[in-house]
């Protein structure tokens, strides 16, 4: 067999005591639409024909409709079962409709003949015109409600199936959006805030202004899906400045991102649920703390970026870091396909290096209009970052500041 | 004078704690502050402060793992011990643990520290101090009273703050004590004796051999039954059955000897009352 097999909806292999139960109430819904449609459909005829009762037109027009709704409706338990909008599709739908209205038509016909003494099959030979236009009006008129109720379960049903991928799409973004927005670190970092406001309110400022623009980039990444290299070390550089003002000299970080791959699109911040693993796994349980190196690099025609911590190693992340690398994993598979790779391995005895490669884009500056937060690109590209902490640095620890764009390739420790 | 000992790795909050509680208990004087769960063992035991203030999340021991140790390490009055200091945890945001501290009537701050609900703890912390001083001058014995209370609401703690368990395990792949741990071995559950944290492994112990593994041992604690192993130490896991007697020493001090094994297992406080005569 060639063609693919349809997606099946969830209820394939219930049996048909549970779709009764689960189809109970539109079936009820449209027993009763047929009822309330067959009464005016009677009343309409007694109107119209004076020479009839009222009950005796009731009986005709209920028993044709409520006999085509039970076999049209009950067919939907035994024909074509897998149909997702709860009715029978194409040809099979058309020949339940047609069956259904003929017995209804019979059914009704009969059972409005009994009540009232006469015959109405005997009337065809004599007077086979009125007989059609009998008979054509109630097949088309049961044809219109069975078609209706066709299509609304069919909206209903594409209605259903958009709000669950409406609520997939927006437990994702939440997701990615809570893991970013990690409380104990918001409230970590405002307790900080809260402490430096006493006792240090220049320090404060710059904290503050660290923290807004991570929690603007955190939220418009829930949006935006794409922007450059630069973006992406800016918001890390946010992130573990902010992580600095709290672990003080037990975080000391490197950000290396070589002015050439400065326009490279990434996914909005891909290495961040790293760059925490490597902060909450690795240098948090360690008591002397450690460093983060992150870098990005060119390695033909791929891009390579590493995050690379000195923590308490690979062994001991088993298991508690599923969920960062898992989201990173699926991000890239949905941008590049298997184009990019993710890998984490332990660098020596010491380091701990999660691996990301996916595809160099020429002319990558095409891609992204805006260059930077707030179009000061050039200015950001020139920034420097203190990277170490205010005091005076743990010994044989080199220089206080690193230029982020400056510093291309050098070799880890 | 009231002491008290602050643990909380992130300085600036130490120092803004210190801060606040200057200024909400001026005659409080805060002996020490560090920044990791085992210095704030060490110090609590030697320094013996009135009120403990640890951080949840710290690096080697959590405040929780340092606060275990300490009442499986209090002296008691016999051995000169003061009364077990009051103890109150400070978080960021732990939903769990902090729904857990509430059930038990934990004293707890969250981060940040707000000045009128540190006033609140710190009203509640005087109080007891006040009775358990009356106690004292009324010649009631109730320094040990303390310790024993803080016990048995640490107790009804930890399983509140344990991890939900997962399909029990029947074998375990480990590498034989003594190899280079290129060759792994299946040890049925069954077999397994105890199981016992040391350094960056855990030794699992069966009647002949000794192999090692390294799952963490709460993650192994996730997947064993709780009525087949007895955790009877932070770092020991038992099998109930192969206890053979339990000892006291003078001190007070319980330790296991197992069938099949010469192995003596120490017990903590915090797991003795799983031994006392029925």
């Amino acid at each position: 067999m060639s063609s693919p097999s349809p997606a099946l909806p969830p209820d394939t292999h219930q049996s048909a005591l549970q779709k009764l139960l689960e189809r109970a109430p539109s079936l009820m819904q449209h027993g009763l639409i047929v009822i309330g449609f067959c009464t005016a459909i009677g009343a309409v005829l007694w109107l119209a024909r004076p020479g009839q009762t009222l009950y005796s037109q009731l009986v005709y027009s209920l028993a044709t409709g409520l006999s085509s709704w039970l076999v049209i409706d009950g067919s939907r338990f035994f024909i074509d079962v897998k149909s997702p909008f709860g009715f029978p599709r194409g040809w099979r739908g058309v020949a339940v409709i047609l069956v259904g209205v003929c017995f209804g038509f019979v059914v009704g016909t009969l059972t409005g003949d009994a009540y009232s003494g006469r015959s109405t099959f005997e009337l065809a030979p004599n007077q086979p015109r009125f007989f059609l236009y009998l008979f054509l009006f109630t097949t088309s008129v049961g044809a219109s409600i069975s078609y209706f109720f066709y299509v609304s379960g069919k909206s209903s049903y594409l209605e259903r199936e958009l709000a669950i991928s409406r609520q997939q799409a927006t437990e994702a973004q939440l997701k990615l959006l809570q893991s970013q927005l990690e409380p104990h670190m918001l409230f970590n970092t405002l307790a900080n805030l809260r402490a430096l406001i006493a006792t240090d309110p220049a320090r404060a400022t710059v904290m503050l202004d660290h923290l807004i623009d991570y929690l603007r980039a955190t939220l418009a990444s829930s949006r935006a899906t794409m922007h450059s290299l630069q973006d992406e070390f800016d918001r890390l550089a946010d992130y573990l400045a902010l992580m600095q003002v709290r672990m003080d000299s037990r975080l000391v970080y490197t950000l290396e991102l070589p002015a050439e791959l400065a326009m490279q699109p990434v996914p909005t911040l891909l290495l961040q649920p790293l760059v925490e693993n490597a902060i909450k796994h690795g240098l948090e349980p360690k008591i002397e703390g450690g460093s983060v190196v992150v870098s990005a690099r060119r390695e033909g025609e791929n891009i390579v970026l590493k995050v690379i911590d000195s923590g308490v190693g690979l062994m001991s992340l088993m298991g508690s870091a599923g969920f960062g690398l898992t989201q990173v994993r699926e991000r890239l598979q949905a941008t590049y396909g298997d184009q990019a790779t993710i890998n984490l391995g332990a660098v020596g005895a010491l380091f701990t290096c999660a691996y990301v490669t996916f595809p160099y884009i020429n002319d990558a500056a095409l891609l992204l209009p805006f260059p930077g937060e707030g179009g000061d690109g050039a200015s950001t590209l020139a920034r420097s970052i203190p990277c170490m902490p205010p005091h005076p640095p743990p010994k044989g620890e080199g220089a206080n500041k690193i230029d982020i764009a400056t510093h291309d390739n050098r070799p880890h420790r | 004078m009231t002491t008290a000992l602050i643990a909380e790795d992130e300085p600036l909050l130490a120092a803004a704690l210190a801060a606040e509680l200057a200024r909400a208990w001026p005659a409080l004087q805060v002996v020490a502050t560090v920044g990791d769960g085992a210095s704030a063992v060490a110090q609590a035991l030697s320094l013996q402060p009135d009120v403990l203030f640890f951080d949840i999340q710290m690096p080697g021991l959590t405040g929780l793992d340092a606060a275990a140790e300490l009442l499986d390490t209090w002296p008691l009055s016999a051995a000169g011990g003061k009364p077990f200091p009051a103890l109150v945890f400070v978080t960021a945001y732990d939903q769990y643990a902090v729904a857990a501290f509430e059930a038990q009537a934990m004293d707890y701050l969250l981060k940040p520290v707000q000045p009128a609900r540190l006033l609140k703890t710190i009203q509640k912390v005087q109080l007891a101090q006040q009775i358990r001083d009356q106690a004292a001058t009324n010649n009631i014995a109730t320094t040990d009273n303390h310790l024993e209370q803080t016990l048995a609401r640490f107790r009804a703690l930890l399983p509140q703050l344990a991890p939900a368990a997962m399909p029990p395990l029947q074998m375990i792949s480990a590498a034989r004590a003594g190899t280079q741990g290129n060759t792994l071995q299946l040890v049925p559950i069954a077999d397994v004796l105890y199981f016992e944290a040391a350094d960056k492994y855990i030794r699992v112990l069966t009647a002949n051999a000794e192999y090692l593994i390294r799952t963490p041992l709460k993650d192994l604690l996730q997947q064993l039954s709780s009525q087949t192993f007895w955790q009877i130490h932070r770092g020991t896991l038992v099998r109930a059955t192969a206890v053979d007697t339990v000892l006291r020493d003078e001190r007070g001090r319980l330790s296991l000897t197992l069938h099949g094994c010469k192995d003596k297992l120490a017990v903590s406080r915090l797991y003795a009352h799983l031994f006392k005569a029925m």
